[in-house]
């Protein structure tokens, strides 16, 4: 053995000729490495493919002049863009290569931002300066960003869209669902503009409580809030039943009474004996337009501005219903609910029918004993440790700061932070997707509970926090499209009193501030006349017959009314024109018949409004029957010339039609003077 | 060597692309039972978007010679690769039906999945549905779509949304209807939604959208106009199959 060693030495030592020749040859050896390396490397690889598929199609003489060969590289150092992927992804800016099947070598699809401007991983993250497969796709030790999944790429435009992007609907539905799911009760989310993702899903204040509703219900309810409502949006702590039952007391106990109180049997009007008085009063007054009720066939109809209906009668206490229906601003001032004036008949009317709608099985086998003041205290000590008064006011008991972790920078949150458990994919979606999922997988006595969320639903507000990037808070402002924000607008004196008693900016936008259910208000002063107005607001008829949302008729007295109309056609008026600057009786009936014409042939107006109840039909739009009493001409001529000034985002086209046109279909307008709706024309 | 081995996969998808077979299913499910058809119950010419779970889960039903369906027989579902399928195999139920939720893959596209169950002899009897995954500019035709155009373009009425077709003259074709469509060229398309039906010599009822829309609002709508026709627009986007 030693003697073979000795020999092979020998042969490439035994001399300085010998040992020489050897050192060269290991030296040449080495020198070839990192060449060879090079020679082999994946992207030359890639780069040999992409030029063999592009030599096979008819442009190749075009496509290889557009070839570059060597690592490619976008540099955008204000972004802390390096992305070497267009080394391989040679295509990506190749119309022609739209059709090519192999995914490395296709045509980027149509997005509006280019390559050039905005690089690859600020959207799709992964690591840019990486050139393998492996290192630039998937998440390394060195490197925790991989490629988001597609289903999650809006991520990426959510990092600077702070706005609602009409191509982005998921990230939408996503940050409208952290919103009314209130996942920033306990969660504190800025955007990287410095605003932040408020919850609007309004949870009751529990200071009255005793007055609403039972202990039994509140039991039922905290141990299954969808058992009571499908469309409930509290969690599920999946409590014990002893917990339930100590929470339930101490939030009973907790509560005092409403100040002035709730007067038992304030009417002397029994509930209707007719039930189908209930049922039209409810129609009549469109609660349907916010709340939601399964019908006979156990189909759920309805708005979700306010609570589903379904089983009130099991929920809430009859006087405390009356009380509402009377007046909500007595039990919650800070209500979306209008005060509708109803009388005492129609109090006890509707009161009634709500009560009949109950759900006894809720509460059937629900037997608690009268509670013990141990079990009073440790349901409070549950409530502190569960942070219920993160969103409900209870008395003696204070908001928690920070009850859960921060979520801004969520979308970047190295995974070396994050516990994992079995059966969640090791990645910062996975972990995310699980999370919101089934938060309590992660460890049973973990505070976050189980929210009521569809797999479409969960991957949206995985989509929306994983826009929460360290890039989304850190980069330049001229990146970032604003958020559009609510103004505080809310209108002035007396009459503002009397819109605010109303809510009217539950559903109708004012100044950029209200609801989206129903039309602008913010030009309503230029728009209609007074007479209509006042009519409108004493007898609200469907101005659109195809919608299921409808103003409800508030009882107002003639002098509320006044008020209204007075404030409305003064302060309501659009600085663009003027309302009378377009007198009707200037119009010639030969001008009213040329727009007669253009309504009816040219712009074929009657596929989405109705003139003539009596033959058209359409019913996108509203009915224009009425106009001529409902309107001034002038703001049906400027509407007609360019619908989006008037009232942004309007669906109404722009029919890019001349002056003269325009006078002569408001002409027309201007002549229909039917009154009433579809309906009252019939009669 | 793992990695040359995921260097040597991921070359192989490259050059296969996305018709790149999926890896196989567990053969685990065992038959109780066996049918002579497999039918669509529900859930096929979806359109979903990439990588998302479709809308509506598949639902299909195996049936015995007699024609109702047989309980206990093994149904697998497969697909191109990034297509998945919860469950990916199950037995049907009392009423001879497997329902799977499918999430399709990365790529904007049109996805052909295959139901298969065994028959008696061992035989495989296959039921191919095509599903399709819009990508962004789809989805932004999409979402125009149901802004500006559904109400017209579509005789559904939902409780949201009634339709109005009934209301017009003439009537538009739904934008799936690809007999009609796919004869319309991408410059006349962009014409007619610009201008309105007098560009084409059709009916006024149909608006213009060009002094409303965006040129690049309106290429969206003809792309998600193109990507949903039924039959397939011919280059309306790449098709994605098993091999
Ligand atoms: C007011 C109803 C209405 C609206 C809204 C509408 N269309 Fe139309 N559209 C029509 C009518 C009616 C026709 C048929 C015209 C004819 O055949 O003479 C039509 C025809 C078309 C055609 C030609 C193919 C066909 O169906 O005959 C296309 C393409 C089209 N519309 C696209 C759109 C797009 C895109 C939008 C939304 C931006 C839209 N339309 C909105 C009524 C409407």
């Amino acid at each position: 053995m030693k003697n073979q060693l000795k020999a092979v030495w020998q042969f490439f030592f035994g001399d300085s000729a010998r040992a020489f020749g050897s050192v060269s040859l290991i030296l040449l050896v080495l020198l070839a490495i990192s060449p060879a390396k090079n020679h082999f490397s994946q992207w030359r690889h890639y780069q040999k493919q992409y030029l063999h598929l592009i030599r096979g199609r008819a442009d190749a003489v075009t496509l290889e002049r557009h070839f570059q060969g060597g690592i490619q590289q976008i540099w955008i150092p204000e972004q802390q863009v390096t992305d070497r992927c267009t080394t391989c992804h040679l295509g990506l800016k190749e119309a022609s290569l739209a059709d090519v099947s192999a995914v490395a070598f296709r045509k980027h699809p149509v997005v509006p931002h280019s390559l050039t401007e905005f690089g690859c991983t600020t959207c799709h993250r992964g690591q840019g300066a990486a050139t393998t497969v492996e290192e630039a796709h998937n998440s390394t030790e060195q490197w925790e960003q991989p490629l988001l999944p597609a289903k999650y790429i809006e991520a990426g435009c959510g990092q600077c869209h702070l706005e609602k992007p009409t191509a982005t609907p998921f990230l939408n539905q996503g940050r409208d669902l952290i919103s009314s799911n209130g996942c920033t009760h306990c969660h504190t989310i800025k955007r990287g503009d410095g605003t932040y993702i408020l919850p609007d899903d309004d949870p009751p204040s529990l200071k009255h409580i005793a007055d609403k509703t039972t202990r039994e219900w509140i039991y039922a309810w905290i141990k299954d809030p969808q058992a009571y409502a499908g469309t409930a949006t509290m969690p599920n702590y999946h409590l014990r039943d002893d917990d339930a039952r100590d929470i339930s007391a101490f939030v009973i106990s907790q509560s005092t009474a409403l100040q002035p109180p709730i007067q038992p049997g304030q009417t002397d009007t029994k509930p209707a004996e007719d039930p189908a008085a209930g049922t039209s009063l409810y129609g009549q007054s469109f609660c349907a337009s916010c709340h939601a009720m399964q019908n006979a066939a156990g189909i759920l109809v309805g708005g979700n501005v306010g609570p589903e209906l379904t089983g009130i009668g099991t929920k809430a206490k009859p006087e405390w219903l009356q009380d509402w229906v009377a007046n909500p601003n007595h039990y919650d001032p800070g209500t979306m609910m209008p005060h509708y004036r109803f009388d005492a008949t129609q109090v006890a009317t509707l009161a009634g029918f709500l009560e009949s709608k109950t759900e006894p099985d809720l509460v059937a086998n629900v037997h608690l004993d009268p509670a013990t003041s141990p079990q009073i205290e440790h349901g409070k000590k549950l409530v502190v440790e569960n942070g219920c008064a993160s969103c409900h006011e209870i008395n003696g008991i204070k908001k928690p700061e920070n009850f859960a972790p921060e979520l801004s920078r969520i979308g970047s949150k190295p995974l070396s932070q994050l516990l994992f458990v079995e059966g969640v994919e090791h990645t910062l979606p996975g972990y995310v997707a699980a999370k919101v999922r089934s938060p309590r997988a992660f460890g049973p006595s973990l505070k976050m509970p189980q929210f009521n969320l569809t797999p479409l639903q969960i991957d949206a507000i995985t989509t929306a926090l994983l826009a929460q990037t360290d890039r989304s808070q850190t980069q330049p402002p001229a990146m970032r499209i604003a958020s559009v924000q609510q103004t505080k607008y809310e209108p002035a004196g007396h009459a503002g009193q009397l819109m605010g008693d109303l809510r009217c900016l539950t559903c109708h936008v004012i100044n950029g501030h209200g609801g989206d259910m129903a039309p602008d208000l913010t030009w309503e002063g230029t728009a209609v006349q007074r007479e209509w107005l006042t009519q409108f607001l004493k007898n609200p008829e469907t101005l659109r017959p195809a919608l299921i949302r409808r103003m409800p008729k508030f009882n107002l007295t003639d002098a509320e009314i006044t008020t209204l109309a007075d404030y409305m056609m003064t302060v309501y008026q659009t600085p663009q024109f003027d309302r009378d600057s377009l007198p009707v009786s200037e119009f010639s009936p030969a001008v009213v018949e040329q727009g007669r014409q253009l309504f009816y042939s040219k712009f074929a107006c009657q596929s989405c409004h109705i003139a003539d109840y009596a033959k058209d039909k359409g019913y996108i739009g509203p009915a224009l029957a009425g106009t001529g009493k409902r309107f001034y001409a002038a703001w049906i001529y400027h509407w007609l010339q360019d619908p989006q000034s008037l009232r942004p985002g309007t669906i109404e086209p722009n029919q890019h039609m001349t002056d003269d046109e325009a006078r002569s279909l408001t002409a027309f307008l201007m002549s229909l003077n039917a009154t009433g709706s579809k309906e009252a024309t019939k009669k | 060597m793992k990695r040359a081995l995921l260097a040597i996969c991921t070359l192989m998808l490259v050059t296969g692309g996305c018709s790149h077979k999926s890896k196989p299913q567990p053969a685990s499910i065992q038959p109780i039972a066996n049918g002579t058809a497999i039918v669509e119950s529900s859930g096929g010419k979806q359109i979903g978007y990439i990588g998302m779970p479709l809308d509506q889960p598949v639902v299909v039903q195996v049936n015995g010679a007699s024609g109702s369906g047989v309980a206990g027989a093994a149904v697998n579902f497969s697909g191109p690769t990034g297509v998945t399928f919860t469950p990916a195999s199950a037995l049907t139920d009392s009423s001879g039906q497997v329902t799977s939720t499918v999430s399709l893959g990365q790529q904007a596209g049109r996805y052909k999945i295959v139901a298969s169950t065994p028959d008696a002899s061992g035989k495989k009897l296959e039921l191919p549905l095509d599903e399709i995954a819009l990508g962004y500019q789809q989805t932004l035709g999409a979402q125009l779509n149901g802004q500006y155009c559904i109400r017209c373009h579509d005789p559904e009425s939902t409780p949201l949304r009634v339709s109005n077709m009934d209301n017009l003259s003439v009537k538009p074709h739904p934008f799936t209807e690809g007999d009609t469509l796919n004869k319309i060229s991408d410059a006349d398309l962009i014409a007619i939604i610009s201008h309105g039906g007098p560009a084409l010599n059709k009916s006024a009822e149909m608006p213009p959208w060009g002094y409303t829309l965006s040129k690049s609002d309106i290429a969206a709508l003809v792309s998600y106009i193109r990507a949903v026709a039924d039959p397939p627009y011919e280059s309306g986007g790449l098709v994605y199959a098993q091999k």
